[in-house]
């Protein structure tokens, strides 16, 4: 009964995590802002799903279930990959940014990509 | 002889529990057969792999990842907040942020673990691999956001992944 309460609560709670993610895709003004939304989702809101499902499957079928761990260690090495990919990407084709954006500073970042 | 059979002690360590972890068993037949993939596996990509790596201080690697999952756990509160709070009072910025880390696999760390963190994102790494561009989505002080994530995440990075 507890166990259902608490695992009940971690999902919901992954869930609300996951729709803020999708709101801020929605909400937020420019692109690299938007990038900010799905990135930071997936950390909490599938992290609290996944220790649920852990946990639901290690007592109700026989024996630990660990691919979750798996999962997450991979959601952990590809989700910043992929944002760093589609930066860079907007970096170079030079995306429109909202105007209050503090700038780079131009003499500390040189590279080829850059604005 | 140690070396020439194992090139990759970590990534033989890590590809066998990642097997045994894929299967979702302790069965003894996966044992010795991940054992075996995880023995193959770095001696067949040995070139992919130029660089040695070396684990200086475990406890401070252990301390450093349980800064990160808190991180991670508060900031996603706070980004979530800001997300639905009113967006035009949010102060984007992009953060360069100069590197005195060295080995490439702690660059890669430090910039998956920016990313990691909610409110900032890495966005580039210069040409000369010495300063590392990150957009964060609310800063009100820039060198303060910059000090902070060399002091917390960069600092104990650089004492775990030095040169062997």
């Amino acid at each position: 009964m507890l166990l259902e309460i608490i695992l009940s609560a971690l999902i919901i709670i992954g869930a609300i995590f996951t729709l803020v993610g999708s709101i801020g895709l929605v909400k937020l003004p420019d692109f690299y802002m938007r990038l900010h939304a799905p990135t930071k989702a997936t950390t909490l809101g599938v992290g609290a799903i996944l220790i649920a499902s852990a946990v639901f499957f290690s007592l109700t079928d026989e024996g630990l279930s660990l691919h979750e761990l798996l999962i997450t260690l991979f959601l952990f090495i590809t989700a910043p990959v992929s944002a760093h990919l589609m930066a860079k990407a907007a970096l170079h084709i030079q995306a429109k940014q909202i105007e209050r954006t503090k700038p780079i500073q131009k003499q500390t970042h040189s590279s080829e990509s850059s604005l | 002889m140690i070396t020439r059979l194992l090139p990759h002690p970590l990534l033989t360590l890590a590809l066998w529990a990642m097997w045994l972890l894929l299967n979702n068993t302790l069965a003894m037949g996966h044992v010795v057969l991940g054992l075996i993939l995880a023995i193959l596996i770095p001696w067949f990509s040995q070139r992919f792999w130029p660089e040695r790596i070396c684990i200086h201080q475990p406890l401070t690697l252990l301390r450093f990842i349980g800064i990160v999952m808190w991180d991670i756990l508060v900031a996603n509160i706070t980004v979530a907040r800001w997300v639905m709070g009113p967006n035009d009072k949010l102060q984007p910025a992009w953060l360069s942020i100069p590197l005195d880390i060295q080995s490439p696999l702690g660059i890669s760390l430090l910039a998956n673990t920016i990313s990691l963190t909610p409110g900032t994102v890495s966005c580039d790494l210069s040409a000369d691999q010495r300063s590392l561009l990150v957009h964060a989505l609310h800063v009100e002080d820039r060198s303060a956001a910059i000090a902070e994530m060399k002091r917390r995440y960069e600092q104990p990075l650089m004492e775990v992944f030095r040169s062997c």
